[in-house]
């Protein structure tokens, strides 16, 4: 996308979301406003970026209220560090990067309090699995049950580890991709990835000493 | 059976899943423009105080300055006695003067 167009917002809640900016100006437009000192031109960037920015926050926030305070951040960071934008890429992947930073960062401070412990497994998710061992072509991807089994397995990981799975394997976005997002080294991202999958394999390992694997 | 098939099944249920929403809260730009602007006059005054306190040194520094130098080069030592004396004493000499 150029910087002289900028998405649509494109929110699904009905009510609860604010109208679609009708301003046609490019984002360079408000940034170089809004470095000038025209703090009021930054609502306009807000306006425009906040269902993108909310629906990452979205992948790594359980809560509402964890969801707003990271978007929040996300643009009190992005504002701060405005200066530093260079108009050399569209503002919406420099914002993105912000995002996915700032996710990091709340992951790494809510890791203790986000421990959950995998082997804990409701009626379906056990159902699941069971079925998954009689037949494992035949269990369906589609099922609530694999969701929330592997959204358990997500938060059982450490940060780096989660980080890196949702970029690469669950968003399927490239190295070269994850490593403009999160400032890792390419070997960096290469070794997490090891370590995340194996990490993996591990959790699901211990359901082995239960009757699942 | 190995646990890495366990995993690709799912990872491909996380794919699979629906995207996460991009509902926004209303007025949520308002929110953090006023966070913003609270943040400003918050680093008015922040930015004041770091700057007094960044001054104390300097301030301090140019008093011992002042103070040596005012010490250095004052009168001497008995210059300042004599000194004394004629301050204490300039009342008791106007009255003996006096008829």
């Amino acid at each position: 996308m150029s910087d002289d167009q900028h998405p649509p917002a494109t929110g699904t809640g009905g009510l609860e979301t604010s109208p679609p900016t009708a301003d046609p100006r490019p984002d360079a437009e408000f940034v170089r406003a809004v470095i000038s000192g025209q703090t009021e031109a930054f609502e306009e960037l807000i306006r425009r970026h906040q269902p993108r920015v909310f629906a990452t926050a979205r992948r790594y926030a359980r809560r509402d209220s964890e969801v707003e305070d990271i978007v929040q951040e996300v643009f009190l960071k992005a504002f701060e560090r405005l200066p530093g934008f260079r108009f050399e890429a569209p503002f919406e992947h420099w914002l993105m990067r912000v995002a996915v930073r700032t996710c990091y960062d709340f992951l790494r401070a809510h890791q203790r309090t986000r421990e959950s412990s995998f082997s804990d497994l409701s009626h379906e998710e056990s159902d699941w699995l069971e079925h998954f061992r009689i037949d494992p072509d035949e269990a369906d991807e589609r099922a609530d049950a694999a969701r929330s089994l592997v959204k358990k397995l997500m938060d059982s990981l450490a940060p780096e580890f989660r980080l890196v799975i949702q970029l690469l394997e669950i968003e399927e976005r490239s190295i070269k991709e994850i490593h403009d997002l999160t400032g890792w080294s390419i070997p960096l991202i290469k070794v997490r990835a090891f370590r995340a999958r194996a990490a993996m394999r591990k959790a699901l390992g211990r359901l082995k000493q239960g009757k699942y694997l | 059976m190995k646990p890495e098939p366990l995993r690709q099944k799912l990872i491909a249920a996380a794919r699979m899943a629906e995207p996460p929403s991009d509902r926004v809260p209303f007025a949520f730009e308002k929110r953090v423009m006023a966070r913003l602007a609270a943040r400003e006059f918050n680093d008015f005054w922040a930015s004041l105080g770091a700057l007094l306190w960044r001054a104390v040194i300097p301030c301090f520094a140019l008093t011992i300055i002042v103070g040596a130098s005012s010490i250095a080069f004052s009168s001497r030592p008995e210059d300042l006695g004599a000194q004394l004396d004629a301050v204490l004493l300039a009342d008791l000499d106007t009255s003996t003067e006096s008829p």
